[in-house]
């Protein structure tokens, strides 16, 4: 990690992940090794703070840049980082297929159910009721669909070596996330195919709670429609 | 050391000089006219032979992210693809001019608007000239008018993509990647090693953070407008750089012309034929190619003394603006060209030269 200021809202679940990843990278002497594809959305800048190489896909293609970066480069550690409206929104297309070639990479994915940098509309994780800036009225099935989950969908695809569920909000989670991290990097590069990390987590700022109640939010309403995987 | 001469389509030499310019990966989705570049290269299989890799994408906007991804590792990589899918990769091509990453599109245009026709077209030349995305940005566009052509031009494509950092297009079309002629085949350069790219594109090409040194980022997104602002200014030092240093054109007996055609691609083969008609019908007439159209010949162009000019595409009349512009008022400048994959003839261009000019 590099010490400087992040912008992420108070309350947030980024900073967390970002400090994990890092730990995970430092942990296994890849730093030198490790390339990073981040996303169009709030980990946009997640360059600023993990000190390795990284290029900055556009929305919704981190998993396509991630295939030619591994492809290209087999010996290198490849991971994109993603939000819910850039990875099952937009890039949906991209990740089922980088997820069915099984392609020797890592995929974080930070589900929030809302777009958190253009203010907070609705994303497809949206869970139904939820007030957003575009489901002012809360999100009607009949108008907008279906909540998506992304990774059970994921999961299902033969190129996928490992799906897995985590948060960030408890110390205990926060360990079991790290662990989840650690097996996913080493199956890329022992080339067992996709790993697929979806983070439950919180938007404060776009929730319009405060962390605290953010948190407790997203126990009481994310955790049964998401639920977080045993280990 | 004996020549290698092949008879191969348009396409199939695409796939040929990929693997021989030591290219890194292609990563291209099936559109006609131009499916033979991804199937030939798929059976010439170069994975085992010079370890290039070629992935079949699930759609245009894919390959050209792949493309940004192989790039931002500083790898040699090429699409192709035809004018609907070339559509599809604006986003990729201003991301990729944006960041500064080089790479090689072959487009093999056919005619539109929308799904058109899979019969050849040249009306992607606003696309490739004006509008290959959203922004400030340009692209060196190369106009090939042989499968020989489309051979050679992968090599100058690569060189000129790492000169500038920045996409170059090879805007072809459906006559040329189809036809066939006799290729010479040029020996196999070797692939960069990933020694040779850590030395020499560690500027700014990701090959993982040496340890204790500055870590690369290859971005295209700034925040602080005045820094943003400062890009644009490098960006467009470099587009006037291309434009002072690699104009490329061709004249066919222009030296004393009355009359000059303009054209590129399939229209300058085609135009060449209807040139020596008038010559033989008395009329002097020459023929003038841009190869780049990207930077335009502008200056070529102008210095000739003809009194009347006509564009030649395969379009309701693209190219034609830059002969203007070249011209000026000095000379009239017309349109010809058919449009909706229906490809002009000889004495069809012919009989427009002498129907337009009448004062022959």
């Amino acid at each position: 990690m590099l010490d400087v200021l992040m912008h992420f809202c108070p309350g947030c679940s980024h900073g967390t992940i970002h400090k994990l990843i890092a730990e995970v990278i430092d942990e296994m002497g890849m730093e030198s090794n490790a390339i990073g594809i981040t996303p169009v959305g709030c980990a946009v800048l997640a360059y600023n703070y993990i000190d390795i190489d990284w290029v900055q896909a556009a929305h919704g293609r981190a998993c396509a840049v991630a295939t030619a970066v591994k492809r290209l480069n087999p010996e290198k550690m490849v991971f994109t980082y993603q939000g819910d409206g850039d990875l099952a929104a937009i890039g949906a297309g991209e990740t089922i297929h980088a997820a069915n070639r099984g392609d020797n990479i890592v995929v974080i994915y930070v589900n929030n159910a809302v777009y958190g940098m253009t203010g907070g509309q609705m994303a497809p994780t949206t869970l139904l009721g939820m007030k957003t800036a575009t489901t002012p009225q809360g999100r009607d099935a009949k108008l907008h669909g279906f909540p998506f989950k992304a990774g059970e969908l994921i999961s299902q695809l033969d190129g996928v070596c490992y799906f897995t569920r985590q948060s960030v909000h408890t110390p205990a989670a926060v360990r079991r996330a790290k662990k989840a991290l650690r097996r996913a990097f080493d199956n890329s590069m022992e080339g067992k195919g996709l790993s697929f990390v979806e983070f439950v987590a919180t938007c404060s700022s776009g929730w319009k709670l405060s962390p605290v109640e953010a948190n407790r939010w997203m126990d009481e309403n994310m955790m049964p429609f998401y639920p977080l995987s045993k280990e | 050391m004996e020549q290698e001469i092949k008879l191969l389509k348009g396409n199939e030499a695409v796939a040929e000089a990929a693997v021989r310019c030591g290219c890194d990966g292609y990563f291209g989705y099936p559109i006609t006219p131009q499916s033979e570049i991804l199937e030939t290269l798929m059976e010439l299989r170069p994975w085992e032979t010079t370890g290039m890799v070629v992935l079949q994408a699930e759609s245009e906007v894919a390959a050209i992210n792949m493309i940004y991804g192989g790039a931002s590792t500083g790898k040699r990589v090429l699409t192709s693809s035809s004018s609907p899918g070339i559509s599809l990769m604006g986003e990729g091509l201003s991301y990729m001019a944006g960041a500064e990453l080089p790479c090689v599109v072959v487009n093999v245009s056919r005619g539109g608007p929308g799904l058109g026709t899979i019969q050849p077209g040249q009306s992607d030349y606003f696309l490739a000239t004006r509008a290959g995305g959203h922004g400030d940005f340009n692209m060196i566009v190369l106009a090939p008018n042989s499968v020989q052509e489309m051979y050679d031009f992968i090599f100058t494509a690569f060189d000129l993509a790492f000169r500038y950092r920045n996409p170059v297009m090879i805007l072809s079309d459906g006559v040329i990647g189809q036809m066939m002629e006799k290729v010479t085949l040029s020996p196999a350069l070797p692939r960069r090693t990933q020694q040779e790219i850590a030395r020499d594109l560690r500027s700014w090409a990701l090959t993982g953070k040496p340890a204790g040194e500055r870590r690369n980022i290859v971005t295209s997104v700034q925040l602080d407008p005045h820094v943003q602002e400062g890009v644009n200014h490098r960006l467009q030092a470099k587009y006037k750089a291309m434009r002072e240093n690699e104009v490329r054109c061709e004249s066919f007996l222009c030296e004393d012309a009355d009359y000059v055609i303009v054209a590129y691609g399939c229209s300058a083969r085609i135009s060449r034929k209807a040139v020596e008609l008038a010559r033989e019908a008395g009329l002097r007439v020459g023929l003038f190619r841009p190869i780049t159209l990207f930077p335009f010949p502008y200056a070529e162009l102008s210095a000739l003394n003809a009194r009347g000019f006509l564009s030649v595409e395969l379009s309701a009349g693209q190219m034609v603006e830059d002969v203007r512009l070249s011209v000026g008022c000095r000379a009239r400048v017309e349109h010809f060209g058919r449009m909706g994959g229906v490809i002009h003839s000889p004495n069809e261009v012919f009989e427009a030269l002498t129907s337009k000019f009448t004062d022959k």
